[in-house]
């Protein structure tokens, strides 16, 4: 796997063991995997496999049963989640989640004033205006979160995490719920953002955008890894299909 | 300029009228610290009392000990570290089992209270000797009240405020973008319970006595909420925009009607709620908007497009979306 991955850079992200159960029902069970620098990588499986309890535990809102997640050279498994956002590593939310009565501004300024690097308001407002305009908000600053549309929230939760300065970015079927031309756009800025240097995890079901984004899938299934890989090989494996299929027309 | 006059006002005004305006700045204060907390994170809080209450016990037994000055900040204090032990407590309650809890604490001090009085202290008074006038209490009271209001102002314009609304919209997603939720809320939880001692302490100041009853008084805690929400609880200077006219009209009618206060008091709530759902604030900036708007082009209606409107048009959008905005 590191053989594979050696052209996208350093590990920055390590989960290794990690073990989460609500219960009697385990999530999360004995889960590893890496993250390279610079990459996307694509975490994908069926419904209810547990990419987005993964996703929990690396940013704070859950506290693995066991294990360890290991960001730039630290555990960072238990800690509270704001310190996790510190620690640059941003977050979007599968179900939108803007703050409906601030505006779109201060939507993004809350990311660049307690994220990594904190900033006074005034000049969080300024840099507000950057961040929305490279995600195609510029001139909706001044509306309240929840005037804008589906797309434009997603657009706005973006340039939220993007404003914590991540070095990690966790998107949740951030694409999902798109039209194809917005579906264009979106695979497009998530480029964009790549460019910049930021390293993305993306749970994703739309196989478009992993196979046109990802160089790297990891795919699970009830918890478990099941397959890791480059996105045209895994995406063929008799295993994955049987997951996502079922074992009948996996075989047909 | 209207705070100068208010600080001058007492040479000239009747024991009537100080006595009127000690109420109302005792409420502006207590509605604008409940509203700072409150307001902007929506944990509806009915522990008003309960700090109001501690309050005034801190300062009956400081004041027999220390000078009265030293008697408040104690009071002030003393309600900020029982504000600390209760948010550390009960802040990861939510919605409704909050509002139920610091309803409920309010009644636990004053029972424990009361059964300390009478089991250790054998007694159910204690009694408050000082010679401060009223007019000093008016001038404390007035104090307080601006520098609640100007306090709560600043903070709503500094990161702090920022994160205190945060947590009122989304308590997740102000996790996630690296806000300290535990430590922004128990922080504010506490400072606004330290005003509400203070309060509670200055116009102890005014009893000769005090028993459990007088001090945990719960028509404080939902006075104090219906000033706030009257007024706009979402800005810093909007519970004073209720707390206003709430008193004015419970003097009122208290005077007018004396036996039929409750009904009257009630209906005029009723009233209020169904014209106002937003509270006077909104209303109040809708309109500096329209003015706004109204001088900048000569005329009225205002230009369909222009930047002026645009603002004017979300400030209406705000209105109509919840009580809150």
């Amino acid at each position: 796997m590191s053989a594979a991955m050696a052209g996208c850079g350093e590990i920055l992200l390590s989960v290794r063991g990690l073990h989460k159960a609500f219960g009697g029902l385990v999530a999360v069970r004995d889960l590893s995997f890496d993250i390279h620098q610079r990459g996307i990588t694509g975490l994908i499986g069926p419904n209810g496999s547990g990419k987005t309890t993964v996703l929990n535990l690396v940013t704070g809102e859950f506290r693995p049963d066991r294990g360890a997640i290991l960001f730039r050279g630290e555990d960072i498994s238990g800690w509270p989640a704001f310190r996790i956002c510190r620690f640059r590593i941003a977050r979007t939310f599968q179900l939108v989640r803007v703050l409906p009565y601030m505006t779109v501004r201060e939507n993004v300024m809350l990311g660049r004033m307690f994220g990594s690097t904190p900033a006074e308001p005034a000049q969080a407002a300024g840099e507000a205006e950057a961040l929305l305009e490279r995600v195609g908000l510029a001139g909706r600053a001044s509306q309240l979160g929840a005037q804008l549309t589906y797309i434009d929230q997603k657009r706005l939760e973006l340039a939220r995490a993007l404003a914590c300065r991540p070095q990690l970015l966790l998107l949740d079927e951030w694409l999902a719920g798109l039209n194809p031309t917005e579906l264009q756009a979106g695979i497009d800025l998530i480029r964009l953002i790549r460019s910049d240097g930021v390293t993305i995890v993306m749970i994703e079901h739309v196989m478009e955008a992993i196979r046109a984004l990802c160089d790297w899938v990891v795919v699970m299934n009830a918890g478990e890894r099941i397959a890791e890989g480059r996105p045209d090989g895994v995406l063929s494996d008799r295993q994955v299909m049987r997951a996502y299929l079922g074992t009948d027309d996996a075989a047909a | 300029m209207g705070a100068v006059v208010l600080a001058l006002l007492p040479p000239f005004a009747s024991g009537y009228v100080i006595s009127l305006f000690i109420v109302l700045y005792a409420n502006i204060a207590l509605a604008t610290a409940w509203a700072f907390f409150s307001g902007t994170t929506r944990y509806i809080s009915l522990a008003t009392a309960a700090f109001f209450g501690v309050g005034i016990y801190a300062l009956a037994i400081l004041h027999v000990y220390v000078s009265v000055p030293l008697a408040l900040l104690g009071a002030a204090v003393v309600g900020f570290l029982v504000a600390l032990v209760v948010g550390l407590s009960t802040l990861r309650l939510r919605g409704v089992y909050f509002v139920v809890f610091t309803f409920g604490l309010t009644e636990l001090v004053h029972q424990v209270l009361n059964w300390w009085e009478i089991k250790i202290n054998r007694t159910v008074t204690r009694y408050i000797f000082t010679d401060v006038s009223n007019v000093s209490i008016y001038e404390t009271l007035l104090a307080v009240a601006l520098i609640t209001i100007v306090g709560s102002w600043y903070v709503s314009h500094v990161r702090l405020g920022f994160a205190l609304r945060a947590i009122g919209e989304d308590e997740m997603v102000a996790r996630h973008t690296g806000i300290d939720t535990t430590r922004v809320k128990v922080l504010c939880f506490a400072i606004s319970a330290s005003v509400m001692a203070l309060v509670g302490a200055v116009l102890a100041l005014r009893y000769p006595y005090i028993d459990a009853s007088i001090a945990f008084n719960n028509t404080w805690s939902f006075q104090v909420l219906i000033a706030a929400l009257l007024g706009g609880p979402a800005r810093p200077w909007g519970p004073a925009l209720g707390a206003v006219p709430l008193v004015l009209l419970s003097e009122y009618l208290a005077g007018t009607f004396p036996h039929h206060f409750g009904i009257a008091l009630g209906l005029c709530f009723v009233v209020i709620v169904y014209f106002l759902p937003g509270g006077i604030a909104p209303l109040v900036e809708r309109y500096y908007h329209a003015w706004v708007v109204a001088r900048a082009y000569g005329r009225w209606p205002p230009a369909a497009a222009s930047p002026v409107t645009g603002r004017f048009k979300a400030g209406l959008a705000r209105l109509n979306a919840r009580w809150w905005t």
